[in-house]
């Protein structure tokens, strides 16, 4: 099976703390893996780091075969939506369209204008006026239409409200099913991964507590359900033998 | 990318645009006339040999327009550095949207190399216009002007020919390089502002007059150097010499300029009285109770005659008027050699230690 995400002993320092050290994990492709932990515990140091936004300080960390972030043909094939999914608020709605487009040598046009017009987004309205939600629905969109092969997703939907949550995640469900995407997706809540998630990942304390297939982590611990297992992990309360 | 600089560049290049095209239409109007008053007062000057005169009144009427757009030109390079440069990138991180941008299939040291030619060539542009309009205007006052306003002094040299060129693109990439660095707009801005605003007082002060070696030269005293003579009541003569002017080089650059004795060396201050700002006094050992320095013959030449007599001179070292382009030339080639050095420094930094 080929791997989406692979990391070697990745570390990254700022200063004198370490936000993420010893971090070996190995993500097969083509599923949608959630990562959790307290605040504070590397998610996004982990996900900036397979964005090639942040250099590593020690280790290494290949995504879809190759170094994160370096050339086009790489930025291309990974799309990140960082965290507080920031926009241009002097620019329309419109205008960010065109950045994707002009942008991205795989933008799917009529997605992204479908999205837009589904979730009621002005076109011509600028990106500053619109509410949280609008926002983050924005920056997802542009995040889909680039047709990446991995989308890294950075507390995505913490700014939006329950329904506008569960019909995203079903959304991203659909497109990773779609076009063979693979979805790397962070977030404190349990209960949004748990939806859509088929591949967990627990980081705590700058480390990884527990990198394993969904089913078969429940399999070991029969009585447990997702949020008590990841609760569990996250004290590091429990064994880490499903760790691989 | 180019669509996207352009489109956030767009508003105040527009504006910026906008505004020379009114500077360059007033001083397009204006010029002509200008000159031409200019050419007629030298006409009308020349046979009676009152050209001196004429000069100090057409630069009188015209010193506050000449001041104003000076002034402008030189501010155009700090404005381009601060609110072009230091914002370019320091807004991105402080919005977050760099994490959007360099998310996009585009490296970001591609997205550097676009938002600083597209910008950086708007900055330019902007100071060349402006320098060179103001350059075309000037030029009959700058035939007039005071010696502490010619072409080479320290203030109106930066504001004409190419310089200011060289000046924005400096301003400009300082700016985008501190922004990076600061990675806070606001400070950046302050930062950048306070930068430039050293270098450009460094520069003239340490580094200009060493682009060639001055030329020095010892001159007899006269009009053009002296600002006047005076003898206070039983007090030795007072001589008050220019310390921006040397006779038969009009516009030059002066450096130094003191009075020395027959045997070389430097005249003393005298009793400590002070003439205008521009000249420096000096007391000369000459009978002012009789002979060619005493009150009663003081209005004539000769007490001039008899100081030069005496052995007195001005020892002064400048740069002549003809020096004025290659030192545009060559303190451009320095802020173009600036703007390089920071612009591989912001390139190596984008790629690899901001994120």
């Amino acid at each position: 099976m080929t791997s989406v995400l692979q990391a070697q002993a990745l570390g990254k320092k700022y200063g004198r703390r370490w936000a993420l050290r010893d971090c070996t994990i190995d993500i097969p492709a083509g599923r949608v893996v959630g990562l959790v932990g307290p605040n504070g515990a590397g998610k996004t140091t982990l996900l900036k780091l397979a964005a090639g936004q942040l250099e590593p300080t020690s280790g290494a960390v290949t995504v879809l075969g190759g170094r994160p972030g370096h050339e086009p043909a790489q930025l291309a094939k990974v799309g990140f939506v960082a965290q507080g999914t920031p926009v241009y608020n002097t620019l329309t709605v419109a205008d960010h369209l065109r950045i994707g487009a002009r942008l991205n040598p795989r933008w799917d046009a009529p997605l992204a204008l479908e999205r837009v017009e589904r979730l009621g987004l002005a076109r011509g309205q600028q990106a500053g006026r619109l509410s949280g939600g609008q926002r983050a629905q924005l920056a997802l969109t542009l995040g889909l239409a680039k047709r990446p092969e991995l989308l890294i997703l950075d507390e995505p939907v913490a700014s939006l409200d329950p329904l506008a949550r569960r019909a995203f995640l079903q959304e991203l469900t659909q497109a990773a099913a779609e076009h063979a995407l693979s979805v790397l997706l962070s977030s404190h809540l349990v209960s949004d991964l748990e939806q859509i998630c088929d591949y967990v990942i627990v980081l705590a304390g700058s480390r990884v507590q527990v990198a394993g297939e969904v089913g078969r982590l429940l399999a070991g611990h029969p009585p447990l359900g997702l949020e008590d297992l990841v609760l569990a992990y996250m004290d590091g309360s429990a064994v880490a033998e499903v760790r691989r | 990318m180019i669509w996207l600089t352009w489109r956030q560049l767009r508003g105040s290049a527009t504006m910026t645009a906008a505004v020379l095209v009114v500077l360059a239409t007033a001083l397009a109007l204006t010029g002509p006339e200008l000159a031409s008053t200019y050419a007629v007062g030298i006409e009308a000057c020349v046979p009676d040999g009152t050209c001196i005169d004429f000069f100090d009144r057409f630069f009188a009427e015209h010193d506050m327009a000449f001041l104003a757009l000076t002034l402008v030109v030189l501010v155009v390079p700090a404005l381009v550095g601060l609110f072009w440069g230091a914002p370019l990138v320091s807004r991105e991180l402080e919005a977050g949207t760099h994490l959007l941008v360099w998310n996009q299939s585009v490296t970001r040291g591609r997205w550097l190399a676009v938002k600083l030619g597209l910008a950086g060539l708007a900055a330019m542009t902007a100071a060349g216009v402006c320098g060179l309009a103001v350059t075309w205007w000037s030029a009959p006052l700058d035939r007039s002007a005071v010696p502490e306003m010619a072409q080479m002094a320290p203030i109106v040299f930066g504001a004409r020919g190419i310089a200011p060129m060289g000046y924005a693109a400096f301003a400009f990439v300082l700016g985008v390089t501190v922004g990076m660095l600061v990675r806070r707009m606001l400070p950046a801005m302050a930062l950048t502002l306070v930068a430039f605003a050293a270098i450009q007082l460094a520069v003239p002060l340490l580094v200009r007059p060493h682009l060639m070696p001055p030329v020095s030269g010892t001159f007899e005293l006269g009009r053009e150097n002296l600002d006047g003579i005076g003898a206070p009541q039983g007090g030795s003569l007072q001589v008050f010499l220019r310390t921006s002017a040397v006779p038969g080089h009009p516009g030059a650059w002066v450096l130094s300029s003191r009075l020395i004795d027959r045997s070389g060396r430097a005249v003393s201050a005298g009793d400590g009285s002070s003439g205008p700002s521009s000249t420096i006094v000096r007391a000369v050992p000459v009978s002012t109770t009789s002979g060619p320095c005493s009150p009663q013959a003081l209005t004539g030449g000769g007490c001039t005659a008899e100081i030069n007599r005496l052995g007195y001179r001005q020892q002064a070292t400048y740069h002549p008027l003809e020096r004025f382009w290659p030192f545009q030339w060559i303190e451009s080639g320095i802020y173009g050699l600036l703007t390089l050095g920071l612009t591989v420094f912001s390139f190596w930094w984008i790629r690899r230690r901001l994120s």
